[in-house]
């Protein structure tokens, strides 16, 4: 085995550790899939995979459960693991790196002096901002502390995702740390949002591949999300749309609709306001989502999901009139004290009005009679 | 032989506002019911497959037409207010001056509250009505942007396209789509309570204020329409008073 240059490219990486020209092509193709890239994109991919230096990444873990590392380990290809997540490409990550104390901040540290301006900083986690941000403090700084220093030099942000992206439960009323995503707390950086609870790990990949194989950030759409996995909602690629369609619509968990399949919309399923790819490149190597196992989407790639209503609820409650109240029940009370508003009216008209009605019928009377 | 009013026939609504007007209530209604089937779709009893059937993708597919055909009749009507007649004239629904106020609270004590005696004596909008459809053209505007909000990622229609914005303002669909579901029950009350002022106003007042959305005319007693053109009188002239002593001080 040939002894590793300094920056060695990806590819070199991987031979290193083993892998096959073979392994490499094949990874190469399945993310330039993911990505949308046409046949031509996975030499795309595959050229910048061989020729670039791999790109210096600092990941950051704040208020958050690591469910998004989780999800990327577990993303289909094993290459995505070992080389965008594996120590070695890492420059620093509290997860998974080998130092720790001062030799794992000191590690930060070089790689932010080195690569100034080079590095892309992945975050995981929301910011307390409540008591000077307390609540959240590594190797004895605050959150926000560290964020605003990283980020300043920094090529581009990654936030991985809902908590990073939007405060998913930590932001949630009453949110006791004052917990902010990642873009209300920094500016003059490019800021890429990939939510989800977690992200797919293929959709982190493909974030990641695009980066370095292109050097630019991807399409983002108007909230600041690849459009390359989250233009569609989840309800227009769902394989249940037709049921949708038709009508046919699960009525309660248990039912006979249920055991046939039909569209979960009426159970809660927030697909129809959801972006995310959850029902084209699903989870844990393309077996399954949500949906598919039965249970509707939950919508946790969208903002404030939390907050937003109901998890299994169609109509949500309407707000000031507490959690069993949806706007049709409220719509239909106020159309009923209307109802009775126009009645009282009615009556109190022929009271009051007596005179004046009195006088035009006895008007159209008198003359029906002349005729 | 008992006394009798004579009436004056007045042609108050246009043909081009009476068919906005009829668009715009089949519009509405349409909008509401698939709107509400939307948003609680009906349980069926179906023992086929999927495919034999397309019922909601009909139910929505109607309400997408209703909402192009309710948006463009309601941008015609924006320029009708700028060159119809003055009963169709955007003052009669943006107060401008102090009279406009006092008459609200006129039409509110005879015909609301009915603690004044006798019938207003309007020719085309009352003043609190006018007010009230000015609202309801803010909730048409703000039906318009949340509904098409929720319409452009599914579309490729340029029009949709200019509501791209709103979601991102927002933060998500979801937000939007309770916004559009409220605010369709304020359609649903405006309609039962416009209906039956109607034919308040008809019953009580026996001016042909239902059949003038037919034909357009409205009939008129000789004394309130005379006063009417004395006031109109009164107050161009005070208007090219105030019009002269600004030119006079100029000069």
């Amino acid at each position: 085995m040939s002894t590793r240059p300094e920056r060695p490219t990806y590819y070199e990486e991987l031979l290193h550790r083993g892998y096959s020209r073979r392994d490499f092509m094949k990874f190469c193709t399945a993310i330039a899939a993911y990505l949308g890239l046409e046949a031509t994109g996975a030499a795309q991919v595959a050229q910048a995979l061989s020729e670039k230096p791999r790109l210096p990444v600092i990941w950051l873990h704040f208020q958050e459960c690591t469910c998004c590392s989780e999800s990327f380990i577990r993303s289909s290809h094993p290459i995505v693991a070992d080389i965008l997540l594996d120590k070695l490409s890492l420059d620093y990550t509290e997860t998974l790196m080998a130092a720790s104390g001062h030799q794992a901040e000191k590690c930060m540290r070089d790689t932010m002096e080195k690569y100034k301006g080079e590095y892309v900083l992945c975050i995981e986690g929301s910011v307390p901002t409540e008591a000077d941000g307390v609540y959240c403090m590594i190797g004895g700084r605050t959150s926000l502390d560290i964020l605003k220093e990283v980020s300043a030099t920094a090529k581009a942000v990654i936030c991985w995702g809902s908590c990073a992206s939007n405060g998913c439960v930590q932001s949630a009323k009453p949110n006791p740390t004052g917990a902010k995503p990642i873009h209300k707390l920094i500016k003059g950086v490019p800021i890429i949002k990939v939510p989800g609870c977690p992200p797919i790990g293929e959709v982190m990949a493909g974030v990641l591949v695009h980066l370095i194989t292109f050097g630019t950030l991807p399409e983002l759409d108007g909230v600041g999300r690849p459009k390359a996995f989250y233009s569609k909602r989840v309800h227009d690629t769902c394989y249940r749309r037709p049921f949708y369609d038709a009508g046919l619509f699960v009525e309660t968990f248990d039912d006979e609709n249920a055991k046939k399949g039909y569209c979960l919309y009426k159970v809660g399923c927030k697909g129809p306001t959801t972006y995310n790819a959850c029902s084209v490149t699903k989870w844990n190597n393309g077996t399954s989502y949500p949906i598919q196992s039965g249970h509707g989407c939950f919508g946790c790639s969208e903002e404030n999901y939390w907050d937003a209503g109901a998890l299994y609820l169609r109509n949500q409650p309407f707000p000031g009139f507490g959690i069993e109240s949806d706007a049709d029940k409220i719509g239909t009370a106020a159309a009923i004290a209307t109802g009775v508003g126009i009645a009282a009216h009615a009556v109190m008209t022929n009271i009051r009005k007596s005179k004046l009605i009195k006088d035009v019928i006895d008007e159209g009377k008198d003359a029906e009679k002349e005729l | 032989m008992s006394s009798y009013k004579l009436l004056r026939r007045v042609f108050v609504w246009e043909l081009p506002v009476r068919v906005y007007h009829w668009i715009n209530a089949l519009a509405i209604t349409t909008l509401c019911v698939t709107g509400y089937m939307i948003g609680k779709p009906p349980a069926i009893m179906f023992g086929g497959e999927a495919w034999e059937r397309h019922l909601f993708g009909w139910i929505r597919y109607v309400h997408f037409v209703a909402a192009y055909i309710f948006v463009f009749n309601f941008i015609f009507r924006i320029y009708w207010g700028f060159v119809g007649n003055k009963y169709a004239d955007w003052k009669n629904f943006i107060p401008t001056n102090r009279r406009y106020f006092q008459q609200m609270w006129e039409v509110l004590k005879i015909d609301i509250f009915q603690t004044k005696p006798g019938g207003h004596m309007s020719v085309g909008h009352n003043e609190l009505a006018g007010f009230i459809y000015f609202f309801t053209f803010l909730a048409f505007l703000a039906q318009v942007i949340t509904g098409f909000a929720l319409y452009e990622p599914m579309s490729d229609s340029w029009f949709a396209g200019m509501f791209s914005w709103v979601v991102p303002l927002f933060g998500a669909d979801s937000y939007v789509r309770n916004i559009h579901h409220i605010l369709m029950w304020f359609f649903i009350l405006f309609t039962i309570i416009h209906v039956y002022l109607v034919f308040y106003h008809d019953y009580v007042e026996g001016r042909g204020e239902i059949s003038s959305m037919g034909g357009g005319w409205k009939f008129i007693e000789e004394d309130a329409f005379e006063a009417h053109q004395k006031r109109e009188a009164e107050e161009k002239a005070a208007e090219e008073k105030a019009a002269t002593e600004k030119n006079n001080k100029a000069a």
